[in-house]
This record gives structure tokens, sequence and C-alpha cells, in this order.
């Protein structure tokens, strides 16, 4: 026992100490929060450049309509349209609209411009034409504007979580994208730590130095030293991200929003200056949502299904990597471990999402060779805590199982040289006796 | 100390060891000879508990073997290996701590070593940065940092110069006289005369040959002999010996001859006297290597 933990403290610290694993902990922090910085960026500014959409309106219905000019900046054009097509042809963020006489009588809307317009673009007229077109439908039908805009409704939908102590609020969307980047999070390490081991493997291997540390440990010893010391580094990882990404949201927000801040700092103690500034400043719904996240629900079953999840699949790992000699052999072998990983991937994104409590996305979800990705996944939709203590209990078991088959390929793939080895030598390697 | 008995070890589709018994004395120093895949890496493994045996026994010290043995035993193994990104010291801390030393201990003798192999400006070089005579010496210090009481050396000389292997030599003896029985496994036979007291030859998984190198060479004699001298010799009319070989420099003749076993040297001395001066006369007694090769081809 003391010796596997010599080779977990080499595992884990020769990688810590790497610059790579230097760098990917703050890169990481890094990208999460400039996705955020440009989310609220856009938010607030609506994107870069206004393009300006000059009208030509023949028909005369839309004269007062374009006034929402968030996204497009309209003018009413006195120009013809071949003046007009003129004018853009040089500038990149000018469009014209062309609105011909017998609209209501079925004529098409045209759009011209140098290149074409944005999606957004196009929505934001084509919603505005509808409404003023509406209006105008409704008033030949004899509705008058005031009765028009008593009727018009403004009905959204609040979430509300129903829990013992009480309702409150919460964010569907906030939870579903926490738990979709929890199981994208956990199908990427999978493959990225796992393959570590995998490499860590076959390095030892080539270089011979196993037959020394075999010399002195049990090969179920340095394998299983192996794995959890990576493990580690990827729980350290995590755990730095994850910190580090708290730390530069906070200072990220406070510089965002530093007027609001500096208004609320005297009243509020600290904690709750984040929070004060998020219901009042503009496009905090994120930030509101975020904080609806239960985290310290969410982060412990993560953590728990990442580690099952990685030490089932990197056992698989460590027996590829002891069965070949190069990392272009070891193609034949990664299929059967990527396949079930690749297909709760695919399936978690176009079923489980839909449908979260049906009797697939409860199978995916308990069988542990799925349920490290289809479990986060359904944790957002809620789950039975006896499916959630289910799900674990099978994973351990998953992963003993897997490591006891690892292990003893290992044991023989790790001395064995110079063969070109298929799945049935494997079998063979499995059968050995000690 | 060691005491190898009838140990079978069986592949899926062939006996690497086929009932091969060995007792190594404590204090001498070992040779392990057999041709490229004669089985002498697997028993080296089984020796050193990486893979166990079929059937048959090993025993080390009247102890059978167990894995508190692995600190007794140090293992320098034919495919030498480190790890390449790893610095020098802390390497060879972390294999002397996985053989059981403290950290405190470790250092102090990876220390020692070091010193006395003059490399202690290395500590924190890489090994990929070393040449590969100087992994050698890095590795063979791994293989005594623990100070084993029985060192497995398998093929030690491949791979080093002249100077290197001198050096090797001199510590292996050095640690011999100092009380570590050693086993060396090799196919160089000039190391195994200079170097080992007995020996145990196999060959196709079975042991064909063993005891010490003395006897054995004594074994092996045929009669044979070598002489040189100046005149004309006439060949004997009695059939006292046979002429293998002549060559004649500088006006020296030299004989290998047989003689038959009927005659002594005595006989053929008086044969000689009055003939021609004699200026050698010795026995060839067969080299580990011809006895080698004469066993391995039979």
């Amino acid at each position: 026992m003391n010796k596997t933990l010599l080779i977990i403290k080499r595992e884990y610290f020769s990688r810590v100490k790497k610059k790579s694993f230097l760098i990917m902990t703050f890169l990481v922090p890094m990208l999460i929060i400039g996705m955020y910085a440009l989310i609220f960026a856009l938010s607030m500014n609506g994107g870069d450049n206004i393009p300006t959409v000059e009208v030509i309106d023949e028909s005369g219905i839309f004269e007062r309509a374009f006034d929402d000019k968030k996204a497009v900046n309209f003018e009413i054009s006195e120009l013809s349209l071949t003046e007009a097509k003129k004018k853009v042809i040089n500038n990149e963020d000018a469009f014209v609209l062309y609105i011909p006489k017998n609209i209501s009588t079925g004529g098409s809307i045209e759009m011209f411009a140098q290149k074409k317009a944005g999606l957004s673009v196009i929505s934001s007229i084509e919603r505005q034409l509808n409404d003023q077109m509406r209006i105008k439908l409704l008033k030949d039908a004899g509705i008058d504007s005031e009765t028009l805009d008593k009727i018009k409704p403004n009905l959204s939908v609040v979430s509300k979580e129903l829990t013992i102590e009480g309702e409150k609020d919460s964010s569907s969307g906030a939870a579903m994208a926490v738990g979709f980047a929890a199981a994208i999070l956990i199908y990427m390490s999978l493959f990225i730590y796992g393959i570590q081991v995998m490499r860590g493997i076959i390095e030892e291997k080539t270089s011979r130095i196993v037959e020394v540390v075999i010399s002195s440990v049990k090969p179920f010893q340095l394998m299983m030293g192996k794995i959890i010391g990576i493990g580690l580094v990827g729980l350290t990882q995590f755990m730095l991200w994850i910190v580090l990404s708290a730390s530069l949201m906070t200072v990220a927000t406070t510089i965002l929003f530093k007027d609001k801040v500096e208004q609320v700092k005297s009243e509020m103690p600290m904690g709750k200056q984040v929070e004060a500034v998020a219901t009042n400043g503009p496009g905090m719904d994120i930030v509101k949502a975020v904080q609806t996240v239960q985290w310290t629900y969410i982060l412990p079953v993560f953590i728990i299904f990442f580690f099952g999840g990685y030490m089932l699949y990197s056992a698989l790992f460590a027996a590829v990597g002891s069965a070949v000699e190069s990392d272009t052999e070891t193609q034949q072998f990664m299929l059967p471990i990527t396949l079930p990983l690749l297909f709760t991937y695919i399936m978690s994104f176009s079923f489980i999402v839909n449908n979260p409590d049906s009797s697939l996305s409860f199978w995916l979800s308990i069988i542990p060779f799925t349920s490290p990705i289809a479990m986060m996944v359904r944790l957002p939709f809620g789950v039975p805590n006896w499916e959630l203590a289910l799900s674990i209990f099978l994973l351990i078991g998953g992963f003993i199982f897997t490591t006891w088959v690892a292990s003893r390929i290992y044991r023989v793939g790790i001395l064995m040289y110079g063969k070109k080895v298929s799945f049935k030598e494997l079998g063979k390697w499995f059968m050995y006796k000690e | 100390m060691l005491s190898i008995r009838n140990i079978v070890k069986q592949y899926a589709n062939h006996r690497a060891l086929d009932n091969v018994s060995i007792e190594v004395e404590k204090g001498s120093i070992f040779g392990l000879l057999g041709p490229n895949g004669a089985g002498k890496t697997s028993l080296i493994r089984i020796i050193n508990q990486i893979t166990a045996p079929d059937h048959g026994e090993i025993f080390l010290n009247g102890e059978k073997l167990n894995p508190s043995h692995v600190s007794t035993i140090g293992y320098l193994p034919e495919e030498r290996g480190l790890y390449k990104k790893m610095e020098i010291g802390e390497q060879m801390l972390y294999l002397a701590q996985l053989k059981g030393l403290s950290k405190s201990d470790a250092t102090a003798r990876i220390k020692f070593w070091f010193q006395k192999m003059e490399i202690q400006s290395w500590w924190n070089k890489k090994v990929e940065d070393l040449s590969k005579g100087m992994q050698q010496k890095v590795q063979f210090i791994a293989t005594v940092v623990h100070d084993p009481k029985l060192i497995i050396l398998d093929e030690p000389f491949s791979g080093f110069d002249p100077v290197n292997a001198q050096l090797i030599t001199n510590e292996i003896l050095e640690l011999n006289s100092k009380g570590a029985t050693i086993i060396f496994s090799t196919h160089r036979m000039e190391s195994v005369e200079q170097l080992c007291d007995s020996i145990a030859l196999i060959h196709k998984s079975k042991k064909i040959l063993d005891g010490k190198v003395k006897d054995i060479r004594n074994l092996y004699r045929n009669n044979s002999y070598r002489i040189a001298f100046t005149g004309k010799l006439n060949t004997p009319t009695n059939q006292m010996f046979s002429i293998n070989n002549e060559k004649i420099e500088d006006g020296i003749t030299h004989l290998t001859i047989l003689i038959d076993p009927k005659f002594s040297v005595n006989d053929l001395l008086n044969f000689l006297i009055p003939q021609v001066q004699i200026t050698e006369l010795s026995e060839i007694i067969p080299s580990m290597n011809d006895i080698f090769i004469q066993n391995v081809k039979n």
C-alpha cells in the first residue's frame, strides 16, 4: 500500500509540475470568463455595427413601421430603387429594403445589399413588417388602435421548483446548461485522462522501465497507482478551474458593473454585492440564473460520476496501453471503448434531453458504461435519490469489474514485446494463471 | 543462498522452462548461460517475482520466495529503461523507495553512489539528456542502491564501452567481496571465465550443464596440447598423437595435437626432445565458449 502511494505521488507530481498543466489550468477559466464577457458585451451593446437599411416603401403601409431600432437602423428613403442600389453597392453595412406597391395582393419584399444580410437583421425586419401588417389588417377589419393596445398580451413563464422548504426560483435553462456542460466535461475528460493513462503505460513499456518497477511492486499496484494518480490530476484541474473561474467571474462582474457596485458597496455586506448587482444590472439574467443552480448538489454528483467513470474507462485504457507498443497500434482496441461513450454522448443531446424520464434515459443513466454522461444530462430535470444511489453503486461495481479485467491483461501485456496483438490474444492473457 | 527447484513455466504454446533446478552458493558469482530464447529471462523474472512459475519452488536463504524478498534482490534487466523525462536524482530516489528504503536512507545511498561513480553533477539532469553509456551507469546504481544481498544482472556489459565495462566489473567484484551473491546472465563467454565461480547452461528450456567453471572445463579436457618448436619433426609411427593444426611462423612450428589416451605428456616429451628444440608446450583446456558451442550444437 505504501508503495502504491509512492507511485500515485510520482504520477501526480510529475504531471502537475508540467508546464502544460499550468497553462491548461489558467487558460480554461480565462476562456470561460471570455465567453461570459462576450455574452455580456453582446447583450449590452446589441452586437457590432448596426446596419442601416434604406426603406423604399411604395405601398405606403409601413410608413410608421420601423421604430424598433435596436438591431437595425431604418431610414425611410426618398430615393428611387436604382439610385438606392447604387448607394449601397459600396457600403458593407447598408441595405435597401424594397416594398412594392402590390404588397397586399401578393407582391414580394426584396432586400438588396453588397453582401447577404445576417439572420438577426432579416428576422428583425420580418417581425416588424408582420406586426405592422397585422395591425393594418386588424384595423381594416374594424378594430381601432386603442382596442389593439389594450389586448396586447405580454406573457412569460416563470419556472418555480417545488421543494420541501417551499417554492423557489429556478432557471431550468441554467440548470440544463450546467448539466450539459458537466456531461461534456466528463465526456472529454474521460478521453483526455484515459488517454494519459494509456500513454503513460505505453511509455513505461517501451522505455522498459516497467521491468525494473515490477521487480519491486506488483503490476496491479503500478496500474492502480497510475490510474489514481492521473485521476487526482484531473480532480485537481477541475477544482482549480472552478475556484479560478468563480473568482475571476466575481472580479469580472465587479469591473463590468463598477458604477452599480460603488452604489451598493456601503449598504451591502461583501457576499451580497454580486447578487445585488445581478438584480439591478442590465443583461444580468445569466448571473442570476447561474445563482439559482444548486451547486452544492451538482458539484459532488459531478465529482462522483467523473471519478467513477474515469476509473472505469481508464482501466480499459490501461489494458489497451499494456497490449501495444505505440500510439498507432491502439486504434483497433479503441473502438469498443469509444463506442459506448460516443453513443451516450449522442443520445444525451438528441434523446435524453427531450425525454429525461423515459425508460431508455433511465437505463442509460444506470448502466455504468453510460451513466457518467447520461446522469449528468438527466440531473437538472430531477432524479430520484434511489436512482442516483443505484447508479453510483453500479458504477463502483463497474469499475471494480473493469479494473479486475484490465489488471489481468495488463500483467501479461506489459512484458510482451514485438508481438502483434489481437482481441483473441487479449482473451488468452486474461485467462492466464498467475 | 538461492535454491531453484524443479521450475516449470508454460506459455500458451511453448514451455519456457522445463524442470529447471539450480543451486547458487552464497557469496559466489554465478553465470546463467544459454543462447537467446533459452529461457534465461523467464527464469530471472521468476526469481524477481515478476511472474510466477507453474510448478516448482524457489528458496532464498532457506525461506520460500515471498514479496518481502524484493528488498534483498537487485535486478538489472537486459532491456534497460528509465523514465526519460524524469530527473535522475528524483528517479533514483523513487526506485530506491520502491525497493523499501526510507527517503533519507535512499538519499544518502544515492549520494554515495553518485560520488563513487563521479556523477554528482547529474542529479538534476534528465535521462533523455544522457548518452547511452551514462544511462547504463545510472541504471546500475538503481540496481544496487538498496544494498541487495542478491544481485541479478542480465547482460550487464552490453552497451558499455571498455572503460565503463571495466568500471562496472570492478564494482561487481567489490560488491561480491562484501558478501553479495551475484547472478549474471550472458552469452559473452570471456566475461564468464573472468568472473564466474559457477555456471548453469540452459538450452531449449532445460538445464543441460552446471557446476564450478574449473570443474566443467576440466571435465571437457580432451588431451589437446599446443606445442611450438624449431627443427624437423618426424611423424610418430605408434600413433602417439594426431595433428589438428599446423602453422610455421619465423621458423617456429606451432602444432595443435591430440594425444592418444594410451600415452602421457612425458611420453610426448621423450619423443620430442631428441628431435627438436621445444619452445612451448601447454595443455589446451577448452574455453567456456567452446563448451558452450559444443553443448548447444549437440
